[in-house]
């Protein structure tokens, strides 16, 4: 049969245009079927608004999703990391149905991004988009202060009606005379804030007497300051006379208190969980320092 | 060929001249990206930033250095195999034209940021529509050429060629289906998961019918063109080919292991990836099992050289391909570097150095006359490997590091390293692969170099000239 072929070309790439469909039927269209099916419908999932959409339109634009990703895989240290103090924070079909085109991406050169919504204050965002070395000296990512220019809202109205989105007119009306920054600013903050994954995570491991190992001990306050410049410098200041983050030399609560907001984070006021990514020990240790710098003016 | 054969080979020049050009311009974008992830201060925003050049970097790579070049050599190699003139000469020179064209719209638009954001199918909808014009153009004249042979036998290189372009038309045309909402933007037709399998499905049979057909292609043509010895087992080639093309489809969600889509879907990724060792492998073996009594060519012979490497390397890609499809591995190294360590031992270890080989070859027949130095070609040889060779193992080992402290968690339970303590640990990796790339870069000047003295050598009638007169 197959020295057939050979002299037969146009039944050869009959076959093999037959022969590519088999693969794609099965892998690439019958999964429409079961994809986006309407039980995996999450009802808090919301489509974008006209700001923030805008603002998804320039993340395309500029390639953002060549350096982050936009899905939770269901592992343990993804899971740690880029949804802390969950435990089934984890990326689920049903959030992306608004999503056209999708932006998983496939390299973290930077941290993922499915769930930054909130996990920041705006004023970090501004500062970070504009000059992210001042904010994490070690980052790599590109400055994006040409982003403070003004945005350009003219077909905004298309595109919402061409993704079948439903908006009002005050939408509309708000996202004119905003920059581009704000916009991006919009958008990151709604990532994946459509599904409580938050309340749904644990209260963490904070049984037990919540005392400080370090307490007394020197090296654990010197570590502590190289984590607290590395973690928390940019938003309370290098001082810690505070920035977008409250002043921390003055505080009045016990250890263990301040232990539980670090740990934890002050949920929407911007206060990131640091339980996850930097552990009891680090934790202990930034306090340590924070503890030991009492009382500066 | 003892008739007067009537080829026609100045598109084939045309292609590859420019596709050199556009590899040029990859390998430079390529290594300016290098560095900019190592040195932000070198993105110069809007226009040359990270976000914006990485996309051209692939574009300009496997559209203009990979397609460019396929396309040129598609036509010598069709003409010879079927004994028959291009079928149409004038829609091949307006053919070059047009692919032009689109390489250098891509250029300035995704520099602009109009960009469907999908990987490797980033180019606006106008661009889209010229590109399936093209595509159109290139297949009917091939099939032309084919349907009008001489020589009723078919060469499993046309089988290669055929596959080609009935599955690039396939991918594209689905893949890039969307909404347009002005002439510079557009959006997927499809949403989310949806969106996301057809990207991948696309983006993986990509590497399929744009990186492993076409330079098999070429393989199976210029091996035994270059060496005098015959392609060791023809059947084998037949059954390589089929389940290639059968399995290949299979696969695309080994891109998107452990992400929501459907289970099963990546069930049978991983299956049928594992199984593609058995067809990749067939081509290793054949061109290995070629060379028996000839290995001595190795030595002798600098094209030998370039595609024996090259079908090692496609051998290597091969297995660790299959091996990244595997849930456990993916839930290491994905999103990783050890990613673009794969992607460049394919990219420049396999795709480019078959297609070097090509135009090593073709050059001096084209113009009627000898390369201008040997020497120089083995200088290139040894350096683009040497390049190449510094950036994946670089890769993989910063993928493998990365991938231990992304994972690595306290008694506690908590993440031991925080993400800025693995990026940091990144740029010693990140410098030795811009090294990796400079190298390769004067590799490329050396090949350039000397693909200029050959031509300067030779006359503008090479072997068409000859083939007519000679018997
Ligand atoms: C060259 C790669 C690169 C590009 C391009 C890039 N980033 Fe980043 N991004 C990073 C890295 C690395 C970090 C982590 C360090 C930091 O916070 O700056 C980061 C951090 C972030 C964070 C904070 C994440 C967190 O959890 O702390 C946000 C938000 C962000 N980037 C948004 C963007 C947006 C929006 C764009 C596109 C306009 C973009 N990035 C482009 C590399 C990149
Ligand atoms: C993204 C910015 C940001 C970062 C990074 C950050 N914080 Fe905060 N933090 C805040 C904000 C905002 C508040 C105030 C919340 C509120 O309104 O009460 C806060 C509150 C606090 C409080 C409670 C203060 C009080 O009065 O009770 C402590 C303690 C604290 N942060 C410690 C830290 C430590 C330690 C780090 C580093 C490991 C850190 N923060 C990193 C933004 C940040
Ligand atoms: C030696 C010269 C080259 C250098 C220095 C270089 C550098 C790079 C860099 C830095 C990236 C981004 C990696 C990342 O996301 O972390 C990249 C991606 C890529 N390059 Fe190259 N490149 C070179 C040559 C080529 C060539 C010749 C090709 C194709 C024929 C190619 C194809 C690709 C592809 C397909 C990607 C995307 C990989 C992915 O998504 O994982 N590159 N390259
Ligand atoms: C049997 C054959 C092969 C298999 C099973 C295979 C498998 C894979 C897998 C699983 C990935 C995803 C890695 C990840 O993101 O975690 C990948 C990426 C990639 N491979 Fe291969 N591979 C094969 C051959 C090749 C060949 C011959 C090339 C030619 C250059 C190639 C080029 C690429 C590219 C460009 C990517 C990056 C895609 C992206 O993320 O943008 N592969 N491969
Ligand atoms: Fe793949």
């Amino acid at each position: 049969m197959f020295d057939l072929l050979e002299k037969k070309p146009v039944i050869l790439l009959l076959l093999a245009a037959v022969v590519i469909m088999i693969g794609t039927t099965v892998t690439m269209i019958a999964p429409f079927k079961w994809i986006n099916d309407p039980s995996q419908k999450i009802a808090g999932v919301k489509p974008y608004t006209p700001l923030q959409l805008e603002g998804r339109d320039i993340y395309i634009r500029e390639g953002c999703n060549n350096c982050h990703t936009q899905t939770v895989r269901p592992l343990v240290a993804d899971v740690a990391r880029y949804a802390p103090g969950s435990t089934d924070g984890y990326s689920k079909v049903g959030e992306f149905v608004y999503d056209q085109p999708h932006l998983w991406g496939s390299r973290r050169t930077g941290p993922d991004l499915a769930r930054i919504g909130g996990k920041y204050p705006g004023a970090w965002h501004y500062k970070h988009m504009v000059d992210p070395q001042s904010m994490v000296p070690k980052s790599n990512m590109p400055s994006y202060a040409f982003l403070k220019q003004p945005l350009d809202s003219s077909i905004t109205e298309r595109k919402m009606k061409a993704l079948g989105f439903p908006y009002t007119q005050g939408e509309l009306d708000a996202v004119k005379g905003k920059t581009e920054l704000d916009a991006m600013v919009a958008y990151l903050q709604k990532l994946g804030n459509d599904i409580p994954w938050r309340k749904a995570a644990v209260a963490g491991p904070l049984v037990g007497d919540l005392k400080n190992p370090f307490a007394g001990n020197a090296a654990g306050g010197v570590e502590g300051k190289k984590l607290y410049e590395e973690n928390c410098a940019q938003c309370h200041g290098k001082d810690l006379k505070g920035d977008i983050g409250v002043p921390l030399a003055e505080l009045k609560k016990t250890e263990g208190e301040i232990f539980t907001t670090i740990y934890q984070g002050l949920d929407r006021l911007g206060m990131p969980a640091f339980g996850d990514t930097l552990g009891k020990e680090k934790v202990w240790k930034v306090i340590s320092y924070i503890s030991s710098r009492k009382g500066e003016k | 060929m003892g008739v007067k054969t009537g080829y026609s080979d100045e598109v084939t020049k045309g292609f590859l001249f420019w596709s050199i050009i556009w590899g040029l311009v990859a390998v430079l974008v390529g290594v300016l990206i290098s560095f900019q992830l190592v040195f932000p201060q070198l993105n110069f925003p809007p226009f040359l930033t990270y976000g914006r050049l990485r996309p051209l970097h692939t574009n300009a790579a496997i559209f203009g250095w990979g397609i460019g070049s396929f396309m040129g050599m598609f036509y010598y190699i069709t003409q010879r195999l079927t004994k028959a003139p291009i079928w149409s000469l004038g829609l091949a020179r307006f053919q070059l034209w047009l692919f032009n064209l689109v390489i250098v719209l891509a250029a300035v638009t995704l520099l602009m940021g109009y960009n469907q954001s999908k990987e490797y199918a980033e180019l606006e909808w106008p661009i889209d529509i010229l590109v399936v014009i093209l595509w159109v153009i290139f297949t009917v004249n091939i099939l032309m050429t084919i349907m009008k042979r001489k020589e009723e036998q078919m060469y499993v290189s046309l089988w290669y060629i055929i596959a080609t372009l009935v599955g690039v038309a396939v991918l594209y045309l689905v893949n890039n289906a969307g909404i347009p909402v002005s002439l510079t933007k557009s959006y997927s037709a499809f949403a989310g998961a949806n969106d996301a399998n057809v990207q991948w499905w696309y983006g993986h049979n990509a590497v399929a019918m744009v990186l492993t057909t076409p330079p098999l292609a070429i393989f199976y043509y210029f091996l035994p063109k270059s060496t005098g010895v015959p392609i060791y087992s023809h059947r084998m080639g037949i059954i390589a080919f089929w389940s290639l093309i059968f399995m290949y489809l299979w696969t695309g969600a080994h891109h998107l292991l452990w992400t929501p889509i459907p289970d099963w879907v990546q069930t049978l990724a991983m299956g049928f990836s594992i199984m593609l060792i058995a067809p990749s492998w067939a081509s290793v073996i054949n061109g290995y099992l070629s060379m028996n009594g000839q290995w001595h060519q190795m030595r002798d012979n600098y094209l030998a050289k370039f595609f024996i490497f090259g079908i090692t390397f496609y051998g290597l890609q091969t297995l660790q391909g299959p091996a990244q499809a595997v849930r456990t591995f993916s839930a290491f190294i994905h999103y990783t570097d050890w990613v673009p360590g794969h992607v460049h031992m394919g990219a420049l270890g396999w795709v480019s150095l078959i297609l070097f080989a090509g135009i090593y070859y073709l050059i001096p027949r084209l113009y009627n006359t000898e390369l201008h130095s040997v020497k120089l070609a083995n200088a290139h040889f040894w350096l683009a490997v040497t390049g190449q060779l510094i950036y994946s193992i670089s890769m993989w080992i910063a993928g493998v590091q990365q991938a231990t402290m992304l994972h690595a968690t306290n008694a506690d339970g908590s993440l031991h390293y925080s993400f800025m303590e693995t990026l940091t640990e990144m740029y010693p990796y990140w410098h030795m692969r811009a090294g990796g790339g400079v190298i390769y870069l004067v590799s490329l000047f050396i090949f350039i170099y000397n693909i200029i003295k050959t031509v300067q050598s030779g006359s503008a009638t090479g072997e068409t000239a000859r083939a007519t007169g000679a018997a």
